[in-house]
């Protein structure tokens, strides 16, 4: 029950059951579609991006919750961040689920960020934690191509 | 609802039918594994394991080959199990029984061979709104190139299909009927009876995805009358890496070859290939001979408990499981058609399957989470996904109970 607790912390399950930054961008610069055919989880994100940096996002979409708080989660930590701050964040974020990182999150300046830590003990997860990244950077590329979580 | 059983169990003993299945004693983080995927695919039994394990350690040679005594007996083995599987499902000759890789190449053989050349522009081809994917995509690629038209009969809101509407559907433009007599997402058993009986007169011919009814229900060719019928070994307690066509005779004769190469010819020179004989014909090269062997041993143990027993336990489970399941709050049960088989699929309102599945897995309960590729039925009932527990004889009403406990965990961590 506690690596259950662990992955559904309490954090999890109010930014999935009341997620943040969710519609759409009237004046979106950026955007990409996400897709999971493994379980069906699909994602929409538009951005607005000026001078380099993300001005603001908005995500629209249906999946578990892991991931609806994954995107929820990320539209708040990625406001005002660059691409290049956004991939490094992405990487310890990933290193953070698929159990790299030892350490716990804290130290790796993920900040909230960190309450994903319990997806590392479930790996089948992971995929559900990481799509919407994948979806932001092919958002940032303005990628036309359904991101997965596929490389 | 469901059909009521026939008999209630006299000699059907769970607690010894589980014991020939191994895998039923494994602990999944220290908890006993609730297998609950079936539908997916079945465990499988000592007497398939050992008999394969026998070939290849003892008898191991190739098929249809040697004159040497060892492939002899493999030959005489591996054709055993085509009289067993005819004999299995009332077949009228052994001739009608092709071996593939599993339905989905059977369906794609029949797709390839039968419907193809037989199709113009302007034909169609109906399936139904419940079909797996094996049995919409291989008719939506031979649709395409010979723009053909694809059509689908609709079902009601419990799952069941409108057959009422299905004259409608049935016209002088249809090539070929394809149906699953078991739904795999819903568990709804269709009636095939009505359904191969409108077809056929209209002379359409009926092809039938039985992956999911044959490990459950009694299957008859006789009975049935249907023209092909396709099933997979692993779903009914065989092994992986063979299925059945089972095609009438003479369609089967006026069929071309799916796939050429050895064992499917007689002659071959660089001018001309004379084409072997049925059911050869439609083997080309080496076949899964230690999985024929296999599905042989799994044919054997499934008579030796008999198909009514497995039938008739499944469905007291089925009614077991469905009573529980719907004292749960928030819970919803898709698909509630009349008759059904051992597989249900349900919702927990404002939790999504996966969570529910990765919950249950804690507790060593095996569930599908997802479509189950099965995607228009989802959109069909507005739903991403669903949670699927589809049972097999070797479960207990202790399991479902265990299952019930899971889904109240679930509800308690989502508060």
């Amino acid at each position: 029950m506690s690596e259950l607790r662990e992955l559904y912390q309490d954090m999890i399950l109010d930014h999935s059951q009341h997620p943040r930054n969710r519609g759409k961008l009237e004046k979106a610069t950026h955007h990409a579609d996400g897709f999971n055919p493994l379980c069906g989880d699909k994602v929409k994100i538009d951005l607005m991006v000026d001078n380099g940096t993300i001005k603001d996002i908005r995500f629209e979409g249906s999946g578990c919750a892991i991931s609806t708080a994954s995107v929820s989660l990320l539209t708040e930590a990625i406001k005002g961040k660059s691409e290049r701050e956004i991939e490094i964040l992405f990487g310890k974020f990933h290193d953070l689920v698929t159990g790299k990182n030892e350490n716990s999150g804290e130290s790796d300046n993920l900040g909230k960020l960190a309450v994903f830590q319990g997806v590392r003990e479930f790996p089948m997860r992971v995929k559900c934690a990481t799509l919407s990244w994948h979806t932001l950077l092919a958002a940032l590329k303005n990628e036309k191509k359904v991101a997965t979580t596929e490389k | 609802m469901l059909m009521p059983a026939k008999n209630p169990i006299t000699s059907f003993d769970v607690r010894k039918v589980r014991k020939d299945f191994p895998a039923l004693e494994l602990l999944i983080r220290g908890k006993p594994l609730v297998y609950l995927d079936n539908g997916a695919s079945t465990q499988k039994p000592s007497a398939v394991l050992e008999a394969m394990d026998d070939f290849y350690r003892s008898r191991y040679a190739n098929v249809h080959r040697g004159v040497y005594e060892l492939s002899e007996k493999a030959t005489q083995s591996f054709e055993e199990t085509r009289d067993k599987v005819k004999n299995f499902i009332h077949a009228g000759d052994r001739k009608e029984i092709i071996f593939v890789r599993g339905t989905t190449e059977g369906i794609n053989l029949v797709a390839h061979s039968f419907a193809r050349p037989r199709l113009q522009e302007g034909d169609e081809v109906l399936i139904t709104a419940m079909e797996h994917h094996a049995n919409i995509v291989p008719w939506q690629m031979i649709c395409a190139e010979k723009k053909a038209r694809l059509r689908v009969v609709p079902m009601d809101a419990t799952g069941t299909l409108m057959v009422d509407h299905l004259d409608s559907y049935l016209t002088d433009k249809t090539r070929i009927l394809c149906v699953a007599h078991v739904s795999n997402a819903l568990g709804t058993i269709n009636p095939l009876e009505t359904i191969i009986h409108k077809a056929h007169r209209m002379g359409i011919p009926v092809l039938v995805d039985g992956a999911q009814a044959v490990p459950h229900l009694l299957v008859d060719m006789q009975e049935l009358g249907c023209d092909f019928y396709v099933f997979s070994s692993h779903k009914m307690y065989g092994p992986t890496g063979i299925g059945i066509v089972y095609g009438k005779k003479e369609l089967l004769e006026a069929m071309s070859p799916y796939q050429g190469g050895g064992d499917m010819i007689s002659s071959v020179t660089f001018e001309k290939t004379t084409y072997n004989d049925l059911p050869y014909k439609f083997e080309a090269g080496t076949p899964a001979i230690a999985e024929a062997i296999g599905l042989g041993a799994a044919i054997d143990y499934l008579q030796a408990i008999g198909m009514e027993s497995i039938n008739s336990f499944e469905n007291e489970l089925l009614a077991h499981a469905r009573e529980e399941l719907n004292k749960i709050p928030k819970l919803k049960l898709i698909g509630e058609a009349f008759c059904r088989s051992s597989i249900f699929s349900f919702t927990i309102d404002g939790i999504h399957p996966h969570d529910i599945a990765s919950i249950l897995d804690r507790e060593g309960i095996a569930v599908r989470a997802g479509h189950h590729c099965a995607q228009p039925v989802m959109d069909f009932f507005k739903i991403p996904a669903t949670v699927r527990a589809s049972l097999s004889f070797y479960n207990t009403r202790e399991e479902i109970d265990a299952l019930v406990r899971g889904i109240y965990k679930v509800l308690d961590i989502f508060g």
